[in-house]
C-alpha cells in the first residue's frame, strides 16, 4: 500500500506549553486510520495544522509522496485532496439537500447562473452513488435525520473533492458520530467502507473504542502531545487501546458494587430522579445524599453533560424528581424560575453565555439571585450590595476584591468564583455544576474544589458534570459513568484516580473489562451494558424501559 | 491610615476611583449641549438666547423626551419598539376625538388613551415574549396597523379644540418660568431612573437586556419581564400622546411618525453618556435636548426644513456607532478574560 499522507515531526508550542511534541502519522491509500487520544493530548491541534488554522513550529509534510510546505495556507488542504467533516457537519438546515451540496461552489462563484434542474439531477445521482438515492434533493435538511445529515455532510465532502478530480482524497472525519444515534450507525460505516473500497483513505477521529474496532484499520495514537503509539486494529485488543491511550498497564477494572448497602445507611436521599430523559439522556435514575458530590461523566455525546441541565429545567426532559420528603414532581414541569425557588442551584459551564453577564459589575453580578434581601423599604440599599458583594468576594478569594469593576476584567478563574459564590450564599440544597472549573489557573481551580467540598459539608448535595477527569478525582464522592444515555458503571472515592476513570470512560461503551476480547463484534447486535441488565442494581432498572 | 482608606472607598461609592478621561465622556453630552447653545448664542444671540425661544424648546420637547423614556424601558431589556409612535398618534387621536368631538370629559378621554397605549404594549409583549415572535418585526406590524387606525378614526383630517385645561397643564401653566410639561418628563425620568437603578425590578431588566441566558438560567421570569417591558413602553407613549394633545391642542393623523427617529436617536445617544455604554433615562432626557438644541439653532439660521431629517438621520447613525463602541469596550475585558 503506498502511502497519501505522511507526517514526520510535527511539532506545535501555545505559549510554553507544547501542544504536539514531534508527532508522526502516516495515512495509506485506501485505508480507514483512527486517530485516538483523550481530551487535550493533541489531536485536534493536529487537524488545525492540516486545516491551515494553525502554524506548526517544527515538520514536513508530505502527501501521495510529494513535499507539501508547512504551514498550510488556510482552505490548501482541498488543493492537497484532503476534506474536513466536523462535528457540527457544516450543513444549514434551512436550505435544501440540493443547495447544501453546491454551496461550496456557489462560494466559489464559478458559475454565472443556476440550473437548477440539472443541478437537482446531478445531486441525485450524487447520493444514488453513495447508495443515499431515498434522500430527496428538494427536502430542507432540517427535515432529515441526524443520521441523514451525518451521510449527506460525508457525502458532500467527497463529491467537492471528485469535482477536483482526485483519484485517492483523504477525507477526515472529526467525531462525525459523537452525538448520533446507535440505531443505523451500520450505515454510515457502510457508507466510509463504500469510499474507501472506490479509493479513498479516512482519518478518522473518535473517542469510542467500538467504532474503531469495527472500522479502522490502523490507528495512532497520542497522548500528551506525544506519539504513544501506532497499532494494526485486527492485532490489539479494546484492552491494549485503552492501554495506549491512558499510558499505564490496565489494572483489572472490577466492576464494583454499587453502593446499595451504604446508600440505606445515609438516611434520606436530598434528591431522587427516575427515568430522567432529554435529548441524549435515555433513562437514568440516581440518588444523591446532602454532603456528597457526585460526579457524572462519559464520553461526549453520552448525554452526561445534559444532566444537570434537564435536573434545572433549562432543557427539555421527562422523568420525576422527589426532593427530601417532598411530593415528586415531572421534570416536564421544572423551570430554572421553579428550580431556584426548591433551592437548587446550577453554574454553567459557559460562563461568558450563560453564568454572568461580564459588562456588569461584580457586586450586580454576585448578587443577582439575591436582590430582595437587599432591599430598604421599597429600595435597593446601594451599601448593602456593595458589602455583601465586599464580604463573598473576601469568603471566596475573588482577586482583586473590588465589587465595582466590570467582571469581565478579572481573570477567568476570579470570574468563575464570582458564579460561585452568586449561588453558594444561598446554601442550596442541591448544587449542579457543569465543567466548573473549565479554563480556569491551577490556583483557582484549588479554591474552587474548597468552595464546592464547603458547600458540601455544609449540607448541599452536590452533582457534578464533567469531562475533566482530575476535577472528578479531586472532588467526587462517588461518579456515574453515562454510555449512550444511560449509567453503566459506578465509581467509589477509593477507586477514583484520573487514569482510572479514563480506563472506566474509554471502555465505557464495550463491554465490561472481563469481556473485552469479544467486544469486536458488530456495533448494535451484541448485548449493551446499561443499569438495566447490571444485576447489581435491580432497583434502579423501573424508570428506565425503552 | 486603614481607615482614611476604607472613608475615601465608601465615599467614592461602588465605583472604583472616577479617572479624568471616564468623568470626560459621562459628561460629553453635557457638555456638547452647552457647547451647541453657546455657538448658536453667538451666531445668533437675539432670537436664540431669548427666554421664550427656551422655554418653547423646552416645554414642547417634553413630548420627544417622554417618548424617549418610553422606548428606554424595551431597549433595556433587549427589546425593540417601533410601534411607540403609532401609539403616540392613536393616544393623541383619542384625547382629541373623545374630548373635542363626542364632548367626553377630559379626564375620561385621557383614561381611554392611556389605556388603549397599555393595551397596545401588551399586545406586542404577547407577541414576542409568549409566542417568541421578534418584537422589531410585531411592533413595525402594530405601529403601521395604528397609524391606519388614526387615519379611520380621523377621517384624515385634523381635529382641534381640545379643551384649554390640557394645554393650560402641559404648555402655558409654567414652575420656575419653564412649562409644566417639561417637568412632567423630569419627573418621569427620575421614576426610571430610581426604578432602574435601585429596584431589584430594574437589576433583572438589565440582566435581561444585556445576558438573556444568564438571566434565563439564574430563574429570571423572562417571560413576565419582557412582556411588562413592552405594555410599559406601550403606557408612556400614550402618556407622550397625551402631552402631544396638550402642546397642538389638538390631534393631526401623520404625527406620531416625524417622532420615531429622533426617538431612537435620543436613547441611543443618551447611553453613550452619564451611565455610558447603558441606557439611560438622564442621559436619553439630555441627549432629547441637545438635539433638538441643534435643530432650533439651525432652523433660526435659516436652514431648510430638510436640515431637520438629515440632522436626526446622522445623528442616530452617530450615536448607535459610538454607544456600540462604549459598549463593546465596557465588555472587551470579558472577552479577553
Amino acid at each position: 500500500m503506498d502511502t497519501l499522507l505522511e507526517i514526520t515531526g510535527l511539532s506545535k508550542s501555545f505559549g510554553g506549553a507544547r501542544a504536539l511534541d514531534a508527532v508522526d502519522l502516516d495515512v495509506r491509500t485506501g485505508e480507514v486510520h483512527g486517530l485516538l487520544g483523550q481530551n487535550g493530548s493533541g489531536k485536534s491541534t493536529l487537524l488545525k495544522v492540516l486545516a491551515g488554522f494553525h502554524q506548526p513550529d517544527e515538520g514536513r509534510l508530505a502527501v501521495r509522496g510529494e513535499p507539501a510546505d508547512l504551514p498550510l495556507a488556510p482552505g490548501a488542504y482541498r488543493e492537497l485532496g484532503m476534506a474536513f467533516v466536523h462535528q457540527d457537519l457544516g450543513l444549514v438546515p434551512d436550505l435544501s439537500v440540493c443547495e447544501n451540496l453546491i454551496v461550496a461552489r456557489l462560494g466559489a462563484g464559478v458559475q454565472k447562473r443556476l440550473r437548477w434542474r440539472s443541478e437537482h439531477a446531478r445531486a441525485k445521482e450524487a447520493l444514488a452513488r453513495h447508495g443515499l438515492g431515498e434522500i430527496d434533493t428538494r427536502a430542507q435538511v432540517a427535515s432529515l435525520s441526524q443520521m441523514q445529515r451525518a451521510l449527506l455532510a460525508i457525502v458532500r465532502a467527497v463529491e467537492e473533492l471528485r469535482e477536483d478530480d482526485h483519484a485517492h482524497p483523504l477525507l477526515v472525519l472529526d467525531e462525525p458520530t459523537a452525538f448520533l444515534p446507535r440505531a443505523g450507525i451500520e450505515q454510515l460505516f457502510e457508507l466510509v467502507r463504500g469510499l474507501v473500497a472506490r479509493g479513498a483513505s479516512v482519518l478518522f477521529v473518535t473517542h469510542d473504542l467500538d467504532e474503531v474496532i469495527e472500522l479502522c484499520d490502523r490507528v495512532t495514537v497520542l497522548r500528551d502531545g506525544r506519539l504513544a503509539g501506532t497499532a494494526v486494529v485486527r492485532e490489539t485488543t479494546a484492552d491494549g487501546l485503552v492501554e495506549l491511550i491512558v499510558g499505564r498497564r490496565l489494572a483489572a477494572l472490577a466492576q464494583r458494587e454499587p453502593a446499595a448497602a451504604t446508600d440505606a445507611a445515609r438516611g434520606l436521599a436530598r434528591l431522587r430522579v427516575q427515568g430522567l430523559r432529554g435529548r441524549y439522556v435515555d433513562g437514568i435514575d440516581l440518588e444523591l445524599y446532602p454532603g456528597e458530590v457526585l460526579g457524572v461523566t462519559g464520553l461526549l455525546g453520552s448525554g452526561f453533560e445534559e444532566v444537570p441541565h434537564l435536573l434545572f429545567g433549562s432543557r427539555p426532559g421527562h422523568g420525576t424528581v422527589t426532593l427530601d420528603d417532598e411530593p415528586a414532581m415531572a421534570v416536564e414541569r421544572l423551570k430554572p424560575g421553579r428550580a431556584v425557588e426548591l433551592g437548587i442551584a446550577f453554574v454553567p459551564s459557559d460562563r461568558p453565555l450563560d453564568g454572568a453577564v461580564g459588562a456588569l459589575s461584580v457586586a450586580d453580578n454576585v448578587t443577582m439571585t439575591t436582590l430582595a434581601e437587599h432591599r430598604r423599604g421599597p429600595l435597593l440599599s446601594r451599601r448593602s450590595l456593595r458589602d455583601t458583594a465586599r464580604q463573598l468576594g473576601e469568603q471566596f478569594a475573588v482577586s482583586p476584591n473590588e465589587p465595582g469593576m466590570p467582571l469581565g476584567s478579572l481573570s477567568g478563574g476570579n470570574q468563575q468564583k464570582v458564579v460561585m459564590a452568586k449561588w453558594l450564599q444561598r446554601d442550596p440544597r442541591v448544587l449542579l455544576l457543569d465543567q466548573p472549573t473549565q479554563g480556569v489557573d491551577v490556583q483557582a481551580r484549588r479554591q474552587l474544589f474548597d468552595a464546592i467540598s464547603g458547600a458540601a459539608r455544609r449540607g448541599s448535595a452536590v452533582l457534578c458534570a464533567s469531562a475533566d477527569y482530575e476535577e472528578l478525582a479531586a472532588l467526587c464522592d462517588r461518579l456515574l459513568i453515562v454510555a449512550r444515555g444511560r449509567v453503566v458503571r459506578e465509581l467509589r472515592r477509593d477507586e477514583l484516580s484520573k487514569e482510572r476513570i479514563a480506563e472506566h470512560v474509554l471502555t465505557s461503551t464495550t463491554m465490561p473489562a472481563s469481556d473485552l476480547a469479544e467486544a469486536a463484534q458488530p456495533l448494535g447486535q451484541g448485548p449493551r451494558v446499561s443499569s438495566e441488565n447490571s444485576p447489581e442494581a435491580p432497583s434502579r432498572s423501573r424508570g428506565a424501559t425503552s | 491610615m486603614s481607615t482614611t482608606q476604607t472613608d475615601t472607598r465608601s465615599a467614592i461609592g461602588r465605583r472604583p476611583a472616577i479617572s479624568p478621561a471616564a468623568l470626560l465622556e459621562r459628561s460629553g453630552l453635557v457638555i456638547a449641549w452647552i457647547a451647541a447653545i453657546a455657538l448658536f448664542g453667538i451666531l445668533s444671540p437675539d432670537t436664540f438666547l431669548s427666554s421664550a425661544n427656551f422655554s418653547t424648546i423646552f416645554g414642547s420637547q417634553a413630548v420627544l423626551a417622554v417618548l424617549a423614556l418610553a422606548l428606554l424601558v424595551p431597549l433595556t431589556a433587549g427589546d425593540y419598539d417601533l410601534s411607540i409612535a403609532g401609539v403616540l398618534s392613536l393616544s393623541s387621536m383619542i384625547v382629541a376625538v373623545l374630548n373635542a368631538k363626542h364632548g367626553v370629559p377630559l379626564g375620561i378621554a385621557i383614561l381611554a388613551a392611556l389605556g388603549a397605549g397599555l393595551l397596545v404594549g401588551a399586545v406586542n409583549g404577547a407577541f414576542a415574549a409568549l409566542f417568541g415572535v421578534d418584537p422589531f418585526i410585531v411592533t413595525l406590524g402594530t405601529g403601521t396597523l395604528l397609524q391606519g387606525l388614526v387615519l379611520w378614526l380621523s377621517s384624515s383630517e385634523t381635529i382641534s379644540g381640545v379643551s384649554d385645561t390640557l394645554s393650560n397643564a402641559v404648555i402655558t401653566d409654567r414652575f420656575l418660568g419653564i412649562s409644566l410639561g417639561f417637568w412632567y418628563g423630569i419627573v418621569l425620568c427620575v421614576v426610571m431612573w430610581v426604578v432602574f437603578e435601585y429596584t431589584p425590578l430594574g437589576r433583572r431588566l438589565l440582566f435581561v437586556g444585556r445576558g438573556r441566558r444568564v438571566a434565563a438560567l439564574s430563574g429570571f421570569n423572562l417571560r413576565r419581564l419582557r412582556w411588562g417591558a413592552l405594555a410599559t413602553s406601550g403606557l408612556i407613549a400614550a402618556f407622550a400622546g397625551v402631552l402631544y394633545a396638550g402642546v397642538t391642542g389638538g390631534a393631526d393623523p401623520s404625527s406620531g411618525a416625524s417622532f420615531l427617529l429622533p426617538a431612537y436617536a435620543a436613547a441611543f445617544l443618551g447611553a453613550t453618556a452619564i451611565v455610558p455604554g447603558r441606557f439611560n433615562p438622564w442621559g436619553a432626557v439630555i441627549a432629547v435636548y441637545f438635539l433638538v438644541t441643534g435643530i432650533t439653532g439651525l432652523t433660526i439660521l435659516g436652514a431648510a426644513s430638510w436640515v431637520q431629517d438629515v440632522f436626526y438621520g446622522t445623528a442616530l447613525v452617530l450615536a448607535v456607532s459610538l454607544s456600540t463602541w462604549s459598549r463593546r469596550r465596557s465588555g472587551a475585558a470579558a472577552a479577553d478574560a
